[in-house]
């Protein structure tokens, strides 16, 4: 029985999409940006920013809410192309070689995040957002000390100049764009990296795939109630980290392939805003900490990268300072998140006590 | 008592305590004792971590009251320390020097944070179970928001503004010739070359804790701490908990107000834009080494935490740069800090049910 | 016709926990094809009872049980639900074990689904295999029509109405291949009348394919219109195990509560009560599992007034109302005054204090000292206990004065402890309660709610706590309402009982009614008229 469209339940239930969408909308005239910059910046965008968006589903699926802890395999994706620059490895072969690479690592990582998470029950999202502190700090000493040590480099170009330990700035080029250019469209003056998003595609596969599985279904059994799951026989605990897990992988290899289309990395900081970012970018799409879909990431990131391009433009030619522009754009990122964990909470409140009063109405009747 | 019931107690005592917690302080140890054979200045060590004692105590301190009432660890505290930097901006602005400087600048404050405090309050309360999180990014966006407000804001004093413009404050604002170091200096002691006692500065941590000391003591405080033991209780007995909860946020940004201005005059600057933006995570991680957990805090913890935890960041770059000739005091700090968040949130609850 | 074997046989079952004897050589058989309906106070053993039977966990880790348990004449030892569930046991519990945003398909085959398998399944193992949803959706609706009701199999739990929800629960058991042992516990508490017919129908069907099922119930009416035989179980005990057709209502209603023991005399004294101190009308109170549907009594000032009646009928929620700890409405005048409802403190500041059913989740602070315990609420809503400084601007515990107190109420009520500042965790369930006394009679009220005063306390601080009420009330004239589910307790202590059956008041009794008359009221027998005796 389909539900009537009703405009003001839809708002009610995409608030924080609505808002998003009304400020983009009035950035883009005071912009100043031509619409062919600005479609062409957002398809390059999507290509390389809605993989690693993809890694936040299955654990919102599961229950943990959303996992800050996808930044443990950006690490491991940017370990796999450290080594793949220090090979000297080029083009698609690097990439597939960073891959391989960072795969173990991510999986490795992400038994141990899923592991500890089952330990802070009731409070994963706060924990998994520690957890990335935590790993950048191991993180850290691997590439700033290990990396030249006891670690060998061949590649004395990509190290510090004492003689160990990774340079700041790892220049990519070997990789750079390869999967943009292996098949580039382009149609009015905007670029289509196609290859992108043929993986993209196969990454929804996959996932519509996974969620038809026994395994996604027991996922989805324990995102929604442990305690049933649990009684049913299914193994929960080792469930909610094979989510983390899953998660990990796709940000090891979302973050590979946003660093082959930016050409070059920040050895040291280049992770710490993926995991806000992607966060951001799923509850802007309509996701919530318990429901999220593939519609979901690409709404989010079509929103959230069109407000990134236009807003801190506005924001320079509304104010004459880029910089008023650059916090706008942060504070209203930082802001969704937060407006969406509130809107969240509320619900799940209300929601609660509508639960409870219809109980006790039916049993009255009884 | 023979010695297996001993080695039983010494057990039992450890795992309360927390491992982690005794790594810590064995480490700190080990760093002491290697000071003096990598030249490093056990006097000037000492120094240092009084002083950096007193400068983040307070934002410690300003924990205490929300763990106590149940809201967990404060991850916003950024909103007092956006409260301190308005007190401390307006100070300057209204050019109040010396102990009127500081004072004048804690006035100013407290009615931000207490507004603050308030409004932070009403949105906790509504959204029980999740506080920590969108502490987090309530208090992200708050500092953003700021920093937007930093430029557009009305100042004009010469030393605050940017030279170019006229406008807009600076990154970072000295209070040479205003208030710096005027607790600090008071009453200061030299005991040796290379070791300034901070007199005034510590009394006025003593004398915080003491008034913290005593809330907890009083009928409300006592409510307070019943709250984050078992709410059901407090509630059976006439408490409203949800002014309670209030209470205990707005105090906590009222610390962290005054706490941040005491961080500025130890530190001589005043740090704005997105300086706050990660504040909260030392203070929550200090209280958890002392021995807090998410619903129970004391002020002992806050002392033996903030002690502990200045005394690793002190020595850890001196100590171990010189014996590895490299600075690994950064990577140590991310580990140490964020492991002693990640055990306490691992923890199950302490409080019995 | 019935082969020799029974299908199912507990012979001796006996289990205690930590000395406490709760089942004492329990033997009874189930045949295939039989309803075995098993009625009992709660307290009387049959969840006990049926966590044996089904292997739980909770059973295993507190010593196990004796006796045997024999399936088809072979004997079994479970060591966890799966081995009952392959045994063929499938059990319905009271909550339920739902999950409310999957359809009625998803549900009934919760880790059973039906799978196709694959390549990816054989490499990466049997959880990638995909579901096969129009084959689970045929087993649904199959499992479904055995019970003879139409669900949408798609429907999402969360959008079914409560009987909806049973039925599903239920044809999850059933679909289940091996199923031949069915327990159902309460399965119509939550049902419409007509849908509990609709169920008790699919049951005799279900009976009627060779299952063998075991019926608990409350509603006895119900045990005789379907089961075969009944067993009663009481105190941990099957005192009785007749087929339906040799006894009736009444019997069985008696056989559950009586016990072989002498009426209590007569007060000697001829109390005379004052005015009514308590008016409550059409009370409700929505406290889970203790729905308060509409209670209406009067208690008189002076007098111990007992609420008495089955678990989950409402008499717990009588008070937790009143205090407004949980949703209530109604009307309550307290000295003539209407009492406000919506903050416990309203009633705490008009004289009136509670002491919760629930010791260690609602009346202790566990991890404070006994000095804490018993002041807090005198503290907190008298404003005592306090040293005031700066004109009452600031108000600081008085420790001292708090330690008297304490040290008073150790003596008084003999708590056994090493002294006020014992934390109150560490002390046993009798002590425990002494605390939670102690913090009501410091607040000098003049009604209070005692509820479940003697629960999980030993012989001798149950005396001595039974004691001090009826002191109190002597003495000091406190007016006290006593909720509790141990009958005798109220008759030897209380001046009037009221009975609480499906959330109103079914009965007003003096102590010393009948067995049979107190039991029937808690069957809910009294109400509808039937069999009505003379009251007193």
């Amino acid at each position: 029985m389909k539900k009537q469209f009703v405009l003001k339940s839809f708002i009610a239930d995409n608030l924080v999409a609505v808002i998003f969408l009304a400020i983009t909308i009035a950035s883009i005239p005071l912009s100043g940006l031509s619409p062919v910059h600005i479609i062409d910046d957002l398809m390059t965008r999507i290509g390389r920013n809605a993989f690693l968006v993809f890694s936040l589903i299955l654990p919102i699926m599961a229950g943990m809410g959303i996992n800050f802890g996808m930044v443990l395999g950006a690490m491991a994706g940017q370990i796999g192309l450290i080594f793949a620059m220090d090979w000297g490895i080029g083009g698609m072969q690097g990439l597939g070689f960073a891959a391989l690479l960072g795969l173990p690592v991510s999986i490795l990582l992400g038994w141990i995040a899923g592991s500890i998470l089952n330990h802070a029950r009731g409070r994963e999202m706060v924990t998994s957002y520690i957890l990335g502190f935590f790993f950048n700090g191991i993180y850290q000493f691997v590439v700033l000390y290990l990396f030249g040590s006891v670690i060998p480099l061949h590649n004395r170009a990509i190290a510090l100049s004492r003689g160990f330990g990774v340079r700041n700035t790892l220049n990519l080029e070997p990789v750079r764009q390869v999967l943009d250019n292996a098949w580039l469209v382009k149609i009015a003056g905007v670029r289509l990296p196609m290859l992108s998003y043929a993986i993209i595609v196969v990454l929804c596969v996959f996932i519509v795939w996974f969620k038809k599985t026994k395994l996604g279904q027991d996922m989805r059994a324990v995102g929604q109630n442990q305690h049933v799951s649990n009684a049913a026989g299914i193994p929960v605990e080792k469930t909610r980290i094979l989510s983390i897990v899953i998660s990990t992988v796709l940000a090891c290899f979302g973050q590979i392939i946003f660093l082959q289309n930016m050409g070059n990395m920040n050895t040291y900081n280049a992770h710490d805003q993926t995991g806000f970012f992607a966060a951001a970018a799923i509850l802007v799409g309509g996701a919530s900490l318990t429901k999220a879909s593939i519609p979901n990431v690409f709404a989010g990131v079509l929103l959230l990268h069109l407000m990134y391009i236009v807003v801190p433009m506005a924001g320079q030619n509304l104010f004459g300072s880029a910089n008023i522009g650059e916090y706008f754009r942060q504070f209203i990122g930082y802001g969704v998140i937060a407006l969406s964990l509130v809107i969240h909470a509320w619900r799940s409140r209300r929601e609660a006590e509508k639960a409870r009063a219809l109980l006790r109405s039916e049993g009255e009747e009884a | 008592m023979n010695t297996t019931d001993m080695q039983k107690r010494i057990k039992e005592a450890a795992a309360d305590f927390g491992w982690p917690r005794i790594i810590i302080a064995l480490f700190l140890a080990v760093l002491f004792i290697l000071a003096p054979f990598v030249k490093v200045s056990i006097a000037s060590s000492l120094s240092d971590i009084i002083n950096r004692f007193g400068m983040n105590a307070l934002l410690v301190l300003a924990m205490v009251p929300m763990i106590q009432s149940g809201c967990g660890l404060n991850f916003g505290l950024s909103l007092g320390v956006i409260a301190g930097l308005l007190g401390s901006t307006m100070a300057v602005q209204f050019g109040l020097t010396g102990w009127a400087g500081l004072f004048g600048a804690i006035a100013l404050s407290t009615p931000f944070a207490v507004v603050l405090g308030w409004l932070y309050a009403k949105l906790l309360n509504r959204v029980k179970g999740e506080e920590m999180t969108i502490a987090m990014y309530v208090g992200f966006a708050a500092v953003m928001f700021m920093s937007i407000m930093w430029l557009i804001l009305p100042y004009s004093s010469k030393n605050m503004v940017w030279g170019y413009e006229g406008k807009g404050l600076r990154t970072t604002i000295t209070l040479d010739g205003y208030w710096n170091r005027q607790l600090s200096d008071f009453l200061a002691v030299r005991l040796s070359d290379n070791f300034v006692f901070p007199t005034g500065l510590i009394l006025f941590v003593a004398a915080s804790c003491a008034v913290m000391w005593l809330f907890l003591r009083s009928k409300t405080g006592t409510a307070m701490t019943s709250v984050g033991s078992n709410p059901d209780f407090a509630r059976a007995s006439g408490i409203d908990i949800n002014k309670m909860r209030t209470t205990s946020v707005v105090m906590s940004t009222v610390f962290g107000a005054v706490g941040i201005l005491l961080y500025q005059q130890s530190f001589g600057f005043i740090q704005l834009y997105t300086a706050p933006l990660y504040m909260a995570f030392p203070a929550v991680a200090a209280i958890l080494i002392g021995g807090a957990s998410i619903n129970k805090a004391s002020i002992v913890q806050v002392v033996v935490g903030t002690i502990l935890f200045q005394g690793i960041l002190t020595m850890t770059p001196s100590v171990i740069n010189s014996l590895l000739q490299t600075d690994m005091s950064e990577v140590i700090r991310i580990v140490l800090s964020n492991g002693m968040i990640l055990y306490a949130l691992t923890r199950k609850s302490k409080v019995t049910r | 016709m019935s082969n020799d074997t029974p299908l199912l046989r507990l012979e001796g079952i006996t289990k205690d926990f930590s000395g406490t004897v709760v089942l004492e050589n329990v033997t009874f058989d189930l045949r295939a094809g039989e309803i075995l309906g098993l009625v009992g106070e709660n307290g009387a053993g049959k969840t006990t009872l049926m966590s044996i039977l089904f292997g739980m966990p909770v059973i295993r880790e507190t010593g196990g049980y004796g006796g045997k348990i024999l399936v088809d004449g072979r004997e079994v030892r479970f060591s966890g639900p799966f081995d009952a569930l392959d045994a063929g046991i499938g059990m319905v519990h009271q909550e339920f074990s739902l999950i409310p945003g999957f359809s009625a398909t998803e549900n009934i085959m919760l880790n059973r689904e039906i799978a196709k398998g694959g390549i990816i399944a054989d490499i990466f193992g049997p959880r990638l295999s995909t579901l096969d949803r129009a084959t689970m959706h045929t087993r649904a609706k199959t499992a479904i029509s055995r019970l003879g009701i139409e669900i949408d199999p798609e429907m999402k739990i969360a959008e079914m109405p409560i009987g909806h929800k049973q039925f599903t629960e239920i044809a999850r058991e059933i679909d289940r291949e091996k199923v031949r042992i069915l327990v159902l516990d309460e399965p119509t508490a939550v049902l419409t009348e007509s849908e509990a017919e609709i169920l008790l129908d699919a049951v005799k069907r279900l009976a009627a394919t060779g299952i063998g099922v075991i019926f608990i119930s409350h509603r006895l009416h119900e045990i005789t219109g379907m089961c075969d035989r009944v067993v009663t179980l009481r105190d941990g005990k099957s005192v009785r195990d007749v087929p339906v057709g040799e006894t009736t209502v009444e019997e069985i209603a008696v056989s559950m509560v009586g016990r072989d023991m002498a009426p209590p005399e007569k007060n000697q004294d001829n109390r005379v009560f004052g005015e009514p101190i308590l008016s409550v009308k059409n009370l409700w109170v929505d406290m889970p599992g203790e729905v308060v549907r509409n209670v209406s009594f009067d208690v008189r000032q002076g007098e111990i007034f007992g609420i008495g009646g089955l678990a989950g009928q409402g008499k717990l929620g009588i008070p937790n109302g009143i205090m407004s700890l949980y949703p209530a409405g109604g009307e309550v005048l307290f000295k003539g005054k209407t009492l406000p409802r919506g903050n416990p403190r309203t009633a705490l500041a008009e004289g009136i204090a509670f002491v919760s059913e629930d010791r260690r989740g609602v009346g202790l602070l566990l991890d404070e000292t006994l000095e804490w315990n018993i002041a807090f609420t005198a503290m907190q809503s008298q404003n005592r206990f306090l040293k005031s400084f700066l004109g009452g601007l600031v108000r600081l515990r008085d420790e001292k004065a708090m330690k008297e107190l304490a040290n008073t109420y150790i003596d008084m009520l003999e708590i056994k402890c090493t002294g006020s500042k014992q934390a109150a965790k560490e002390l046993s369930g009798g002590n425990q309660q002494k605390i939670c006394l102690a913090k009501a009679f410091c607040l000098e009220p003049e009604l209070l709610f005692v509820s479940e005063p003697t629960r999980g306390i030993d012989v001798g601080a149950k005396a001595i706590v039974l004691d001090v009420l009826r002191k109190y009330n002597r003495e000091l004239g406190v007016t006290i309402v006593m909720v509790s589910s141990e009958l005798e307790e109220l008759r030897s202590v209380c001046d009037r009982i009221a009975i609480v059956s499906q959330g109103a008041v079914a009965d007003v009794l003096d102590p010393s009614a009948s067995q049979a008359e107190f039991a029937l009221s808690m069957a809910g027998l009294r109400e509808s008229g039937k069999n009505r005796i003379k009251e007193n």
